[in-house]
């Protein structure tokens, strides 16, 4: 830059100086509007349920009342919530832990090895990308009551395994491992199985944990499998236990206060879950941007 | 698609990929030819009997005005959501650049919904949206004139539903954006900005174009999201209704399977929905692929 351009940039940034106060404030209140916005259902819905049915038949408002404990226990109890987290703690590990270590063996193959079919294999995988449970649900349903799987644990999780996101992603990360590191490890006598124990798979932890994020987001807020497949009250998770507490569509008159005092400790974990891994959730995607 | 050096094993690597492939087969490809078989059939009221029809199942869809009306909610819902959540996430995302102390703090307030079910998400805005107890119609009601009840009026639930499905995806959004925006190198604007561009026209000639990856990709991903996953929405929050006013696809092809037992005409809409799902896979696909290998 030469210098007159450092002075003109300057001068033009001594006489801005109150322009640019103004304008960082106008984005910071504008972004704070945003969250506000945002965060409006979650604030009106927790007020609500700390109120009591009179409270808030009388007009809504966003007044925290004395309620929490009653509201909340009544939630616990009426829907076996104890029981219904732990299905969903339970569904969402075990198949976003079968999916990470699948991913991790089929992108290992589909990256560092030549095979027969392997084209074969490779799009066999990934033509399931986008391809979501609901659109297959009824024949779905079908398979998994022919091999006696209905309303039980690995009825929940396995068929939730066969995704190809994580594959993807980890064929992607492999891709850019340089050949010479391979070399090295095939010259000191290291098999393919020792060379992704120490490796591959110490350099890929932040996959793994953005990974993580995105899974267990996915398996805890399954709605429609869960749904499907359970129809007893010990088998169903959360998200699908909420259910029981809204009778009909809406229309009738449900208990709101309750209904809300549930859905607070359904939403609380996964959000947990995002707020505390969102670096590496937010890395990935910047990975994916280069 | 391939390492240049790989490791010489003649079995190893179909063991290690048999798992994979294995479920996809059994959940996934299996399924699919049984969707196939299913739609070319009809099965009677009792299913007691299954007779070959061709493709009659899907003639009766073309021509059954359900269908169409059908497909013109889902276009209605899907093009509102990815259209107005793209455009909103860019303008949150355009922000969110400009502004350096606090940017993280904000992207987690934005980002949090993300992880809130799309049922839930439907019942804190079904409250929130409630004709009676709800707090928008409460105040809004007396400034706007429309009819809040989503209950009975069909305007209000798709506006209920695009609004609980576009406040979800947000924060993902968001963050992709975000991720695209600073990926940008900063030298590129500040050069426009010393040849005396003004910011609003660095942004259009500049950002917006040099962001066009991102926001293809967000389109595709957002249309995926508004046809198929919003089927626990539209379940827990309007059940189609009223009058099949926010009945999508999806949720029609379960109604007709599930509920009404109409295999053959449900198969017949999951076989379109699949290829329309296979379509825009390859699509996205072909894309991320020909980006990768710049």
């Amino acid at each position: 830059m030469s210098r007159k351009t450092v002075q003109q940039s300057n001068v033009s940034g001594g006489l801005q100086l109150n322009k640019i106060d103004w304008k960082k404030f106008w984005i910071h209140l504008s972004l704070i509007a945003v969250v506000l916005i945002v965060a409006f259902p979650l604030i009106f819905s927790f007020a609500i349920s700390t109120q009591s049915l009179q409270e808030i038949m009388a007009r809504p408002s966003l007044k925290l009342s004395s309620h929490f404990l009653t509201n909340y226990r009544e939630a616990w109890v009426r829907s076996n919530m104890g029981r219904l987290l732990f299905n969903s703690i339970f569904v969402a590990l075990t198949s976003t832990i079968g999916k990470v270590v699948m991913a991790i063996l089929s992108a290992f193959a589909i990256v560092f090895f030549d095979f027969r079919f392997k084209s074969v294999a490779f799009w066999t995988i990934f033509i399931t990308l986008m391809l979501p449970v609901p659109v297959r649900i009824v024949s779905t349903y079908q398979v998994i009551s022919d091999l006696g799987w209905l309303n039980t644990y690995v009825g929940l999780t396995v068929p939730l395994m066969a995704s190809a996101t994580g594959t993807f992603l980890f064929r992607q990360f492999y891709r850019t491992i340089p050949g010479e590191l391979v070399e090295a490890a095939q010259i000191d006598g290291a098999g393919p199985m020792r060379f992704l124990w120490s490796v591959l798979l110490p350099n890929s932890w932040p996959n793994v944990a953005a990974l993580f994020v995105v899974l267990f987001i996915f398996g805890w807020n399954q709605y429609l499998w869960p749904l499907m497949i359970t129809h007893t009250k010990e088998m169903r998770v959360v998200v699908v236990g909420l259910r029981s507490l809204i009778p009909g569509g809406g229309d009738m008159l449900p208990e709101w206060n309750i209904v809300m005092a549930a859905s607070m400790i359904a939403l609380i974990l996964p959000v947990i879950v995002i707020i505390s891994l969102q670096k590496y959730f937010v890395e990935l995607m910047i990975d994916t941007e280069k | 698609m391939s390492q240049s050096v790989v490791f010489k094993n003649k079995w190893l690597p179909y063991i290690l990929i048999a798992p994979q492939i294995a479920i996809t087969i059994v959940f996934f490809f299996w399924p699919a030819i049984t969707s196939l078989r299913l739609a070319v059939y009809r099965t009677t009221p009792f299913g007691d009997r299954t007779f070959f029809v061709g493709l009659q199942n899907f003639r009766g869809l073309l021509e059954s005005p359900q269908y169409k009306q059908s497909l013109i909610t889902t276009f209605v819902f899907t093009a509102c959501v990815t259209l107005i959540g793209v455009a909103i996430s860019l303008a949150i995302a355009l922000l969110l650049n400009q502004a350096v102390r606090g940017r993280t703090i904000y992207r987690t307030a934005i980002l949090w919904p993300y992880g809130v079910a799309l049922p839930i998400a439907g019942i804190l805005w079904m409250f929130t949206m409630h004709p009676t107890f709800g707090i928008v119609p409460h105040y809004l009601g007396d400034i706007i004139n429309f009819n809040f009840d989503w209950i009975l009026n069909g305007q209000a639930a798709m506006l209920l539903v695009i609004i609980a499905a576009i406040w979800t995806n947000l924060g993902y959004n968001v963050a992709f954006f975000l991720a695209g925006l600073q990926a940008i190198p900063k030298s590129l604007i500040e050069a426009s900005l010393v040849d005396g561009a003004t910011s609003l026209k660095a942004i259009r000639h500049i950002t917006l174009p040099l962001l066009s990856p991102t926001t293809f990709f967000l389109l595709v991903m957002n249309v995926v999201y508004s046809l198929f996953d919003t089927f626990g929405l539209i379940d827990s929050v309007t059940k189609g209704g009223p009058g099949g006013a926010t009945e999508i696809l999806i949720y029609k092809a379960y109604k007709d399977g599930i509920i009404s037992l109409n295999l053959g005409s449900s198969a017949a809409q999951s076989v379109i929905l699949m290829a329309l799902a296979t379509l825009l896979t390859v699509f996205q696909f072909r894309f991320i692929e020909r980006k990768v290998s710049y």
